[in-house]
């Protein structure tokens, strides 16, 4: 029978005044807690408050450490092993910070993380200028193995082989897995004592179990998780905070979640180190103060600008390897906003508009990494207000709230960019994503390498003849894939495994509930070239040219056809196809922990990594060119317009890739129409698009400066198109005058 | 991913309209009978078709779809698709084929609260291919929308009227000569054209083509001002900024471009001549 957790004292009983009373109270249950005592909200914005002066002036502390650390590449590094409480409390401004706690004693000081592996610490220390710590050095190599050493043990020459061809890249086996958000509101609503007890209960109840792997496994990691939460108390504790009891008030609940967050980024550099879905549980703290009157809105305003300030300045030390394939210093602190509930009760509350509303009190930056979950029944007041932010500064994202629902129901939030989740339910052995261009190549060549000749893939019969036939393409890239799929997840099994036993993420776990869905996230690149190559071969004539080695290096395309990215079903049903091909293949091989596989269409910047490792493809792409990012058509191939692509993506089955869909939009602000008319219309292109199926899309809506920065690096916006009535041009493609023209005619007061 | 970009296509059309060796084949100025005849009826009309994007937001109302008709009358000297002048340079397509491309869209247009736009060159030249698609168009509750100079006004009926639900009205100058010099067609046709639909409350917004030296001359503005005023179902008034982004296209044809050192308008002008009909109580924009 399960013991009733109760609050242990007056103190923690009174946390709880005024709320809804429900099974939240007896046992873990963040939703149940949220459903019974949040205010949904349908208004407009017109209540939200500027900056105080302290915000604006600790933002402004920060501008010479952050000027600093753009031109030395990083500020400044602590050697000491990153761990909960490894480093003493630091500030930014002692006196002046609401929210306080910092990764290491000094802000933007990047700690080490050697549990993931010693080589890539020391690499990362040595090409910013600072030598490795010989003793430190000497713990990691003789005395205490690691993630990296044990993947290495276990990688097959398969496996190596397929990694430095650059048809399976960027796998989590040098740098932290992430992927996995704690449910940090567990610290504030319930304080760490309950969750401490919460989990000895758990363990208690594997005490009868046999003593399985899975059930030793089980008890191992559960006493981490609870050493966790005791440092975790610990930590606090140093801050001047007693965290064992639940949080009393809203600044409270949002110190405790961020020590929650900073223990996890404290003990682990995952590349995706996200938040959750918080400022719904926030609001219902910040509603009880302002009813009670102890909050004003500007001080509820102040709380979330500071906690904001903290998130933007998470800093992980990074290998120069990883900043190619991530570049950027991503951090990836998701948070989400919006959403509908399953009682059909919009879940937007006044705390969306205030987390919306710090882009605009410290200005646009892509931490956190806002995510609207939008669903065409969202409230009106909500929808125009992010439309404006996304005009005003581009900084948000926006994912389908009526896909996800159904099957995450309605307390997901978002890992990285596009991976969804249950709060506190789920976690993903993050994949990374392999090169399907390559592969297409590889079918071709019967397995050998394009660029290195090298025999990489099965030794299956390479293609003959002078004129590429489709089903002929098609016998040959089925066995390819499934190959790859066997390789892909016989390395992912082992980067799992590995990074379980020697870099446990026990924080963020002991977040979680004992038993979780565990998902391997896998992923795939380079879609809209492999369809489009393929479309070619069916609809085109496509004649392979061959090298002195007899490997097909390049092709001659006679006649037309059909893109992805233009709404039409010729080449579409081709990247459908291609999207259940893998995912069914990589369904047949057996996951680590019995984990469901799934698979996203994302890239990050691996697509430009990707590209550089791949030859011509018969799309017309050239050798060493970037990849198409995500899920985007191929660029300059969709020439119908925007909606036309969107409604290209929106056929990519989320049954089949969900670990999510990635598309960038990138926009020029129509000119003609008044503010409120280009609201309309970008609210009614995102009910459009979503309404039709679409996933995910990253708006950038570009101002002056992008396009003065187009001019400059042509090469980072190959896509970027200016729209005037009745005309069309790809931006880079026109004279350096008629840029200059496009920028004043579009920005200069107005067209 | 770009917002939309009919670059390629332009290319294609420019290349294939017999200007391989970038010089006209023939007189390019010339307006061709066949241009101007009429075809058969029905789903079977087959029309000619620049191109068409989807996502446009600057060709009316909403979200758009918009597809550019081959074939025009005018030969207006700021025109920034002279590959559109003439019919036969387009894509043939029939009603039914384009049904099909646009009934694709119909639940995408009307969740944006868009619609369809027709363009060119000048539609009406394909009266019956226009209006076939308005009408089937009509039927599958999407709005529709007629960007056209109004040169052929006459040649639509009330009852095709009744199918366009906003005419985008380019008028390109006030003064007749003015006029004449511009485009090489009469004004009379489009003022005619824009009072019928005045008449009949057909709803309409009004463009004017601002080109420094061309058309800017105050009292050229101020007719067109004076004339949009007096029009019941304006609902507003669109002042364009000429642009050089045609300009490559008339090189490419072999055409001597007459605008080719003129600048765009700055923003002093451009206010002036937005002065010009807002003095006069209009929304413009």
């Amino acid at each position: 029978m399960a013991t009733v957790l109760k609050p242990a004292n007056d103190q923690a009983a009174s946390a709880w005044r005024g709320f809804v009373p429900g099974a939240w109270q007896s046992r873990v249950n963040v939703r149940d807690f949220i459903q019974r005592n949040y205010t949904p909200y349908e208004g407009d914005g017109a209540f939200l408050a500027g900056p105080t002066e302290r915000t604006t002036n600790l933002w402004k502390k920060l501008a010479p450490l952050l000027a600093k650390e753009r031109e030395k590449g990083i500020l400044d590094v602590s050697q000491v092993p990153s761990s909960i409480l490894a480093h003493d409390p630091g500030y930014i401004d002692k006196d002046r910070e609401i929210i306080v706690g910092l990764q290491t004693d000094a802000p933007l000081k990047r700690a080490i993380m050697p549990f993931g592996g010693w080589r890539v610490v020391a690499n990362s220390l040595e090409a910013y200028g600072y030598k490795p710590d010989e003793k430190v050095g000497e713990i990691f190599t003789k005395y205490r193995r690691t993630h990296n050493d044990g993947v290495f043990d276990a990688y097959t020459p398969e496996i190596r082989k397929a990694r430095s061809s650059g048809i399976v890249t960027g796998l989590p086996d040098a740098y932290g897995r992430g992927r996995i958000i704690g449910d940090y509101r567990r610290v504030a609503l319930y304080g760490v004592d309950f969750l401490i007890a919460d989990k000895k209960r758990e363990k208690q109840e594997l005490d009868d179990r046999h003593s399985t792997e899975e059930i030793i496994r089980s008890r191992e990691e559960l006493s981490e998780q609870i050493r966790s939460l005791e440092e975790l108390k610990v930590m606090a504790t140093r801050y001047g905070y007693d965290i064992s009891v639940p949080a009393t008030n809203a600044r409270e609940a949002v110190q405790w979640t961020y020590f929650g967050y900073l223990a996890a980024i404290k003990q682990q550099n995952g590349a995706a180190m996200s938040a959750g879905r918080l400022s719904t549980f926030w609001d219902i703290y910040f509603e009880r103060d302002l009813r009670e009157g102890v909050l004003t809105e500007a001080q509820a305003q102040e709380i979330v600008d500071d906690v904001v300030i903290k998130w933007r300045i998470v800093r992980f030390l990074r290998a120069p390897e990883y900043n190619l394939l991530f570049s950027g210093d991503p951090v990836w602190v998701t948070e989400v906003i919006g959403g509908q509930g399953e009682d059909g009760r919009t879940l937007v509350t006044k705390s969306a508009f205030r987390m919306l509303h710090t882009l605009y009190n410290l200005g646009p930056a892509p931490e956190p990494n806002i995510t609207v979950f939008w669903s065409t029944r969202l409230p009106d007041g909500f929808k125009r207000f992010a439309i404006k932010t996304s005009i005003d500064t581009s900084a948000i994202q926006y994912e389908s709230d009526d896909l996800m629902r159904p099957k995450w129901g309605d307390d997901c939030a978002i890992a990285c960019c596009v991976s969804a989740m249950r709060v506190g339910k789920q976690m993903q052995f993050f994949g990374a994503r392999v090169n399907l261009p390559k592969t297409l190549l590889y079918a071709l060549n019967g397995g050998r390498d394009e660029v290195s000749g090298q025999q990489v893939g099965p030794n299956l019969a390479p293609i003959s003849g002078d004129v590429l036939d489709y089903d002929e393409v098609m016998e040959r890239l089925d066995p390819m894939m499934d190959w790859l799929a066997k390789t892909y997840v016989n390395a992912l099994n082992v980067i799992h495994y590995m990074h379980d036993k020697y870099c446990y993420e026990a924080i963020e776990m002991a977040l979680h509930d004992r038993d979780i869905l565990r998902t391997l996230a896998c992923g795939i690149a380079g879609l809209s070239h492999s369809a489009d190559s393929l479309s070619a071969i069916k609809y085109a004539k496509v004649a392979p040219v061959r090298d002195e080695r007899g490997i097909i290096v390049d092709f001659k395309t006679d006649g037309e056809f059909p893109c992805f990215g233009n709404n039409d079903d010729r080449a579409d049903d081709i990247a459908k196809t291609l999207v259940s091909m893998m995912m069914n293949k990589i369904r047949m091989y057996p996951s680590y922990r019995n984990s469901v596989h799934t698979q996203s269409v994302l890239t990050i910047t691996s697509n430009v990594v990707y590209g550089k490792a791949t030859g011509n493809t018969p799309d017309g792409r050239k050798k060493g060119q970037p990849f198409a990012p995500g899920a985007n058509p191929s660029n300059g191939k969709d020439t119908h317009g925007a909606l036309a692509a969107l409604m290209s993506v929106a056929k990519i089955p989320y049954d089949d890739a969900e670990d999510g869909i990635s598309l960038t939009l990138s926009v020029v602000p129509s000119a003609l129409g008044s503010l409120d008319e280009r609201l309309e219309r970008g609210v009614n292109a995102l009910d459009a698009y979503f309404g039709t199926g679409g996933f995910h899309v990253n708006i950038n809506v570009l101002n002056r400066e992008t396009l003065q920065d187009a001019m400059k690096n042509p090469d980072k916006y190959p896509q970027l198109t200016i729209r005037v009535s009745g005309y069309a041009v790809n931006f880079v493609k026109l004279t350096k005058e008629q840029q200059l023209d496009v920028i004043n005619r579009t920005f200069h007061g107005g067209m | 991913m770009s917002q939309s970009l009919i670059g390629s296509r332009y290319q294609l059309h420019v290349a294939r309209a017999g200007a391989t060796e970038s010089k006209a084949a023939h007189d390019y100025y010339a307006v061709h009978p066949g241009d101007v005849e009429e075809s058969a009826d029905g789903d079977d009309i087959t029309g000619y078709v620049h191109s068409y994007e989807v996502g446009s937001t600057v060709d009316g109302p909403g979200i758009r779809m918009v597809a550019f008709l081959t074939g025009c009358l005018l030969r207006c000297q700021y025109c920034h698709n002279p590959d559109t002048w003439h019919k036969y340079n387009g894509n043939p397509v029939t009603v039914a084929q384009a049904m099909r491309t646009i009934g694709k869209y119909a639940q995408v247009l009307k969740l944006s609260k868009g619609g369809l736009t027709i363009s060119g060159g000048e539609p009406v030249v394909q009266r019956p291919f226009l209006m076939q698609i308005f009408r089937r168009t009509k039927q599958l509750g999407v709005h529709t929308c007629l960007d056209t100079s109004g040169r052929l006004g006459d040649k639509l009926t009330d009852d095709d009227l009744a199918h366009i639900d906003l005419n985008i009205l380019d008028i390109k100058s006030g003064d007749p000569a003015t006029y004449e010099k511009v485009t090489r067609q009469p004004l009379k046709p489009t003022l005619d054209y824009a009072r019928r639909l005045s008449a009949l409350r057909r709803p309409m917004w009004v463009r004017y083509v601002l080109v420094p030296g061309l058309t800017d001359d105050f009292d050229n503005v101020e007719s067109v001002a004076e004339f949009a005023a007096g029009l019941a179902s304006l609902e507003r008034v669109e002042i364009l900024r000429f642009h050089q982004m045609g300009k490559e296209k008339w090189h490419k044809l072999g055409l001597e471009y007459p605008l080719e050192n003129v600048e765009p308008p700055d923003a002093a002008l451009t206010e002036r001549v937005r002065g010009q009909f807002r003095n006069r109580g209009l929304t413009v924009y």
